[in-house]
């Protein structure tokens, strides 16, 4: 039978996140902004320039080997930070089994960062889903265009300045005042004689 | 020669043909644009967001406990798994963690689940595929885990049974005892459908060697589940990190060798078998206990000691006292019912004909002019303003079912507050790995909440797995990588 069943200890053997920060510092030391950690978990702030060079290295070094992007989106720090955006990797290692997290800031007056497709071919959709949601433009993508909303769509959805309703429907459409009176008549409406 | 003479004559050019959004194939309404030479793929294009309805921006303006509901509306197939992954990841951000049964129970909902999900998967990748009386028995199947999932919280598909901190409540004995004989009849019925199309000439035609991929660009890819241990990569996130009891359990991970459809679907057949087994260990193991957590800051207060909200009762009446009313016309605003009138900067009034003693007004009233009147229901004004006593001289049993109230409007609208911070938590739901990422200012809504929905990339794999392939392919193609639009466009 081609399919085996096959046991997978619960044990991780990766390296320590704070030890792969270490890493990227040791290799990009220009590049490092910050280093946070919440919960165990670390995320490393680097500068979009060379976000990508960051990341192939991830993908490429034998001792790291994150084979698997988890994760790719975008963060809107409006009124919260001085660069606006920040594009978050996670990545894992499925051979090794660990887990950092690559955030790139992107300033709000030129919202271009380099694609990481050729790395991660799975990053197609999700850059097309954060070029379609924040406006964030990935150099080099090969066919970026919008993948939820509309094609003729206006804005960005999910920037901090962006509404969560539109105008209230009776304002902005009359016919819906119209709408509701005749659902109240037929309501009232005896179907049954 | 004659071909020859053919092309001479006819001009061949490819043929661009829409399938979808309405095809029923095609598992909700994905549309894809073929470009195709003769009956061969050249070039797929898959459009997505035909469901599209902002989930992740709507989750800004939830909190944390709000936002669970918004979940279910995701993979609406298996929608179990994907509350336990937004409680799994809530409970890391908070740092709490769900007693031991809670967290029994909500595996062995989840494998449940799982066998839900495989079920739908199998039945619609058969039908699609040709076999029809698959569908049917796998139907029945899971008819009675729905069933199940009525018992335990009402509903089948919707479920929101798993709570930030545990579950709902407790499993009945009754569920138990009929899950048992579920997990008794199973594996038998799984033989029943592999003997309808395991070694079948026809399924194997059509699934064999159909969509390979190979286990580097499938990770390179992105895909995840048994869609990728099917091309075996033995990654399992209930291996790899394991959450709630599956560092409790003994199982294996069944993994494919070649990566096409076939391997696919041994790979969940297999896994049919690992989550019954998974589920009967649990219900062996399963502790006494509580099943929430015992923290007040997560919980709701208790209903009985609470002052009645949901139930009319007939032994209080609300009223207003009239030297405290400032006039004000917040609780104007705040009454459902229409039931309070008044001028501005004038005292208010209640008609209690009209009042369904929601106490929206007792909660919002900032001048405590708002009073209880125990047994005061169906008496009126005059004797209400006779019996009627400042809030803080009311008897102490009341005073405390008030706080209780205020609390749990507090906890609905306002929610806990978070720590500071961003993590990613993944869990296995029976699509693949299911993300969550949270970004908290550390107040009580997620500054920005990311759902990274499996079958949004695997849909994204589509053109890969389809190109070269024929027409009648696709359809196995978008089967095998088992994906919902709901989940995909989130």
């Amino acid at each position: 039978m081609a399919v085996t069943e096959v046991r997978i200890s619960i044990h991780t053997t990766g390296l320590n996140p704070k030890d792969i920060a270490e890493k990227i510092k040791g290799q990009f030391p220009d590049q490092v902004i910050d280093v946070a950690e919440f919960r165990d978990q670390v995320s490393v702030i680097i500068k979009r320039d060379q976000a990508v060079a960051v990341l192939k290295y991830l993908h490429d070094d034998p001792v790291l080997s994150f084979d698997h992007l988890q994760d790719l989106t975008a963060v809107d720090y409006k009124g919260k930070k001085d660069i606006r955006f920040e594009v978050v990797y996670n990545l894992y290692s499925t051979r090794y089994r660990h887990h950092i997290r690559i955030r790139a800031q992107v300033p709000e007056n030129d919202t271009k960062i380099n694609s990481a497709v050729p790395v991660w071919s799975g990053a197609d959709w999700h850059e097309r889903e954060c070029f379609d949601m924040f406006g964030i433009e990935f150099t080099g993508h090969p066919d970026l265009r919008r993948i939820l909303m509309p094609e003729d769509w206006e804005g960005y959805p999910l920037r901090k300045d962006y509404p969560l309703k539109g105008p209230e429907l009776d304002k902005d459409w009359p016919g819906f005042t119209d709408v509701l009176k005749r659902s109240k008549e037929l309501r009232e409406f005896d179907w049954e004689g | 020669m004659i071909q020859k003479e053919a092309e001479k004559i006819f001009e061949t050019r490819e043929l661009n043909v829409n399938m979808g959004p309405q095809h029923p194939a095609t598992h909700g309404v994905l549309r894809l644009v073929l470009d195709i030479d003769g009956e061969t793929i050249v070039k797929v294009t898959p459009y997505v967001g035909y469901l599209h309805r902002g989930i992740e921006k709507l989750g800004e303006s939830l909190s944390y406990f709000q936002a669970l509901p918004l979940t279910d509306r995701m993979d609406y197939v298996s929608a179990m798994s994907n509350n336990i992954g937004y409680v799994v990841a809530v409970e890391k951000l908070f740092g709490i963690e769900a007693p031991e049964r809670a967290k029994f129970i909500r595996t062995i909902v989840g494998e449940m689940s799982r066998i839900s999900n495989h079920l739908l998967w199998l039945a619609t990748h058969a039908l699609d595929i040709g076999a029809m009386t698959v569908f049917l028995y796998c139907f029945r199947e899971r008819e009675w885990l729905l069933d199940l999932f009525e018992m335990i919280c009402g509903a089948r598909l919707t479920v929101t049974y798993p709570r930030v901190g545990g579950v709902r409540n407790d499993v009945p004995q009754e569920f138990l005892e009929s899950l048992w004989k579920f997990t008794d009849e199973f594996p038998s019925r799984i033989l029943e459908y592999e003997t309808l199309i395991d070694q079948n000439r026809i399924w194997l035609q059509r699934t064999v060697d159909i969509g390979v991929i190979s286990a580097e660009e499938a990770i390179n890819m992105g895909m995840t589940g048994p869609t990728l241990r099917g091309s075996g990569v033995p990654y399992d996130i209930r291996k790899h990190m394991p959450y709630d009891a599956y560092d409790k359990v003994d199982f294996d991970v069944p993994i494919g060798t070649k990566g096409d459809t076939y391997d696919r679907y041994r790979c969940r057949m297999l896994e049919l078998r690992q989550s019954n087994n998974i589920i009967r260990q649990l219900i062996e193991k399963l502790p006494p206990g509580p099943v929430m957590v015992d923290d007040p800051k997560f919980t709701l207060p208790p209903k009985d000691k609470m002052m009645p909200i949901t139930h009319p009762t007939k032994e209080i009446a609300y009223f207003i006292l009239e030297k405290a009313c400032k006039g004000c016309g917040m609780c104007m605003r705040a009454c459902p019912a229409k039931a309070i009138t008044g001028e501005k900067k004038a005292a208010h009034k209640i008609n209690q004909a009209l009042c369904v003693n929601c106490a929206n007004c007792l909660v919002t009233c900032k001048f405590k002019s708002v009073t209880v009147v125990s047994g005061g229901k169906g008496l009126s004004d005059e004797k209400l303003a006779e019996l009627a006593v400042a809030p803080d001289q009311l008897p102490e049993d009341i005073k405390q079912a008030q706080q209780l109230l205020v609390k749990q409007f507090e906890f609905i609208k306002k929610g806990p507050k978070a720590p500071e911070g961003d993590l990613y938590v993944a869990t296995e739901v029976p699509k693949g790995e299911l993300g969550f990422y949270f970004v908290s200012d550390g107040s009580g809504k997620p500054f920005r909440m990311r759902l990274r929905a499996p079958s949004f990339i695997h849909a994204g794999c589509l053109p890969r797995l389809c190109v070269g392939h024929l027409v009648a392919d696709v359809i196995a193609a978008i089967g095998t990588i088992d994906i919902v639009l709901g989940e995909c466009d989130r």
